[in-house]
């Protein structure tokens, strides 16, 4: 995987799911600073949740990352607040690399959730009873399929579903395949150079 | 009646190139701060993509995270924390990136010297790739932080595309009591509000207690913003903001700096801005305050006693149970006494010079409690320099504690300055967070410098009320 991938239009997300139970799960618990001495996102995975999956001894703690019966989910489903902390892009990264492609939650920290968009990745919010009625059932049978769906604005698994919702812009930059914001902003390149050279502090007074 | 505007909203206005589809704003960004570890990621997507810096002349760039603060001797004994020095010296260099490398003399953390060098300015909009960019609102900028992918994203076109956050004014009124610092306020503020209940929102302090504060206090109370959730946090820019500025490198010089004022004065919010929410805070309420769980809302006056389960609300319940087994605190049992292991004074938080002299005002009195292992360390070159000259870091030393080099060092420990085991540090960083300090096991309690230095004399969490 190179730093960055292809924008592809994501209206959709399918797969398994895995829970991460609690209310304001940090960067830091996601992807802890000291495995980000790195000059590149590769390798992330192996640390992602690295402080709550193991004990300072390396003895496996039973996180839900661990748990075979989760392995190869690509839908994550959390609490409230998740994200919080640091703006560090590692932690979308770190999930994303273990195998993450959406995430559905009780709402998240505004710094993470964008730069979730920033890879692709829908973090969609749902009501406390229906993100709770979700984390039981798939937890029940974490092989089913959870459908995250964008253009309808559900989530749906075997015998159930709830609406999500996410903001706007977002949500119209993934379907239509301009979340990754560069190329969008380049095309106005002659308007930023005309409003830099408008501006008093950039002018000199 | 006519509605007058906010700061945010005349800087938002302003800075806007166009309005993009769904509502977000194609925004301009005044004034880009990089550092080591969020930006090589950024550089190597825009070689990728094979293109430019566009304006490299507003983007500057230091190193803080993980430079090491006993020795800045090169190279380092890191060979990734090297690599990573190289890599932001190559970028800077190849792209003509202007960069205040180890030695400059302006070496430091980034939310330090922006402001010290006179960068940071007032009416400016401000990203850098690190969550308490939003130090720099102090000023009246509207300064948020950024992933990696964003940071690529400014080098490439100088924007960022954005939804325009809603404002909520909170007004600290009064004055704040002996002992009392800005600290105090923004963990009192975090405590009141929750640590989400800013997101979505700016939030602009204003209030005579604000309006008294200095430029340094300012910068620490708007540095916590996105603890409480907000991504921005501002104060109006006012005389002491110009006078602050006034004579720095890179603020306006002579007759433009006259002109300057003139403008800087008319962006901030008007007196009859409307707001999306406002919050009113009596200062006399406030105590020197300290955390006591593994998020910064989690936090009692130093003189209370930690919150029983049944008294939290139901929503904060479960987080608080998780935290007194982490924190292997009791509840209902008085936080003050709690005995700490390390003293950690500094971060882009609480190390600035001002912060220095309140911490030397209480290490003067005594001596580092036996078993308790005591940092200061300047938030910059300058601070450090500064507090030499004043003697400060005789006074730390004589007092048993450790003088270091610049760096943000233990907030969060990506260099050697750690916790070790289950270590309990006083602190004046930002994040009590799980692991925050290096140690996965390791525990933090934040308040205030003063506070910091109280704890590492007496050995345990005292009120620095009693020793000043």
């Amino acid at each position: 995987m190179s730093e960055k991938v292809t924008a592809e239009r994501v209206t959709s997300r399918r797969g398994r799911g895995v829970v991460v139970r609690g209310n304001d799960i940090d960067t830091d618990q996601i992807i802890p600073a000291r495995y980000m001495t790195s000059i590149r996102f590769a390798g992330l995975e192996e640390f992602v949740f690295r402080d709550s999956r193991f004990t300072s001894d390396g003895v496996p703690k039973g996180h839900p990352f661990d748990d075979r019966r989760f392995r190869g989910a690509e839908i994550l489903v959390v609490n409230q607040n998740f994200g919080c902390g640091s703006s560090r892009e590692h932690a979308p990264q770190a999930l994303a690399r273990w195998g993450i492609r959406a995430i559905v939650g009780e709402s998240f920290a505004e710094i993470f959730f964008g730069n979730c968009v920033a890879l692709g990745i829908p973090a969609v919010t749902a009501q406390r009873a229906d993100v709770a009625r979700l984390m039981d059932a798939v937890e029940l049978d974490p092989s089913q399929e959870i459908a995250v769906d964008l253009a309808a604005r559900t989530v749906g698994w075997r015998g159930g579903s709830a609406p999500i919702r996410m903001p706007d812009g977002a949500r119209e930059q993934l379907m239509d395949g301009s979340w990754d914001a560069m190329r969008t902003l380049l095309e106005a390149r002659d308007q930023v150079l005309a409003k830099a050279a408008a501006l008093p502090y950039v002018k000199g007074f | 009646m006519a509605t007058g505007r906010s700061l945010l909203d005349k800087v938002w206005d302003l800075h806007t190139v166009r309005e993009l589809p769904g509502g977000q704003t194609q925004l301009f960004i005044g004034l880009h701060l990089i550092h080591e570890v969020t930006s090589p990621q950024g550089f190597q997507m825009l070689d990728d993509a094979g293109l430019p810096v566009l304006v490299p002349s507003r983007t500057f760039a230091t190193v803080d995270h993980i430079v090491p603060t006993d020795t800045h001797a090169r190279p380092l004994r890191d060979a990734q924390a090297e690599e990573m020095l190289q890599a932001i010296e190559a970028n800077t260099k190849r792209h003509g990136i202007r960069f205040f490398p180890i030695g400059s003399g302006q070496q430091g953390i980034v939310h330090v010297i922006g402001p010290e060098l006179g960068l940071t300015q007032p009416g400016q909009t401000i990203a850098c790739g690190d969550s308490h960019t939003s130090t720099h609102g102090a000023f009246g900028a509207i300064a948020f932080g950024i992933g990696t992918s964003q940071v690529r994203d400014v080098l490439a076109s100088q924007c960022l595309a954005l939804a325009r956050p809603k404002v909520r004014r909170i007004r600290v009124s009064g004055a704040l009591g002996f002992g009392v610092y800005a600290k105090d306020v923004i963990l009192h503020v975090i405590r009141r509000l929750g640590v989400k209940g800013g997101v979505g929102y700016a939030y602009e302090y204003a209030g005579d207690a604000i309006a008294r504060m200095s430029m340094e206090e300012r910068m620490t109370l708007c540095n916590m913003s996105i603890e409480g959730g907000a991504r921005v946090g501002y104060v109006n820019p006012d005389d002491t903001t110009f006078d602050y500025l006034r004579g720095r490198r890179f603020a306006p010089q002579g007759e433009a700096f006259e002109r300057a004022v003139g403008w800087w004065r008319s962006m901030a919010s008007d007196s009859n801005a409307a707001f999306d929410d406002e919050v009113d805070l009596r200062g006399g309420e406030i105590a020197p305050t300290v955390t006591w769980g593994t998020n910064p809302g989690q936090a009692i006056g130093v003189t209370e006693t930690l919150p029983r389960l049944d008294e939290l609300p139901d929503d904060d319940r479960s987080s608080a149970e998780d935290a007194y087994r982490f924190m292997d605190l009791v509840p209902g049992r008085p936080i003050a006494g709690t005995p700490i292991q390390v003293a950690f004074i500094g971060s882009c938080t609480n190390g600035r010079i001002s912060d220095l002299r309140e911490a030397a005002r209480v290490a003067k009195t005594g001596k580092v409690a036996p078993g308790v292992r005591a940092l200061v360390v300047p938030g910059s070159e300058a601070v450090r320099v500064e507090a030499e000259a004043e003697g400060l870091h005789e006074i730390f030393r004589a007092a048993g504690f450790q003088w270091r080099e610049a760096g943000c060092s233990m907030c969060l420990a990506m260099n050697p300055d750690k916790l070790v085991g289950r270590e309990l540090c006083a602190s004046s960083s930002n994040r009590n967070f799980k692991g925050r300090q290096g140690s996965p096991t390791g525990r933090t309690l934040l308040m205030s410098p003063a506070m910091v230095a109280a704890a590492a004399l007496r050995g345990r969490v005292a009120d620095v009320r009693e020793m000043l």
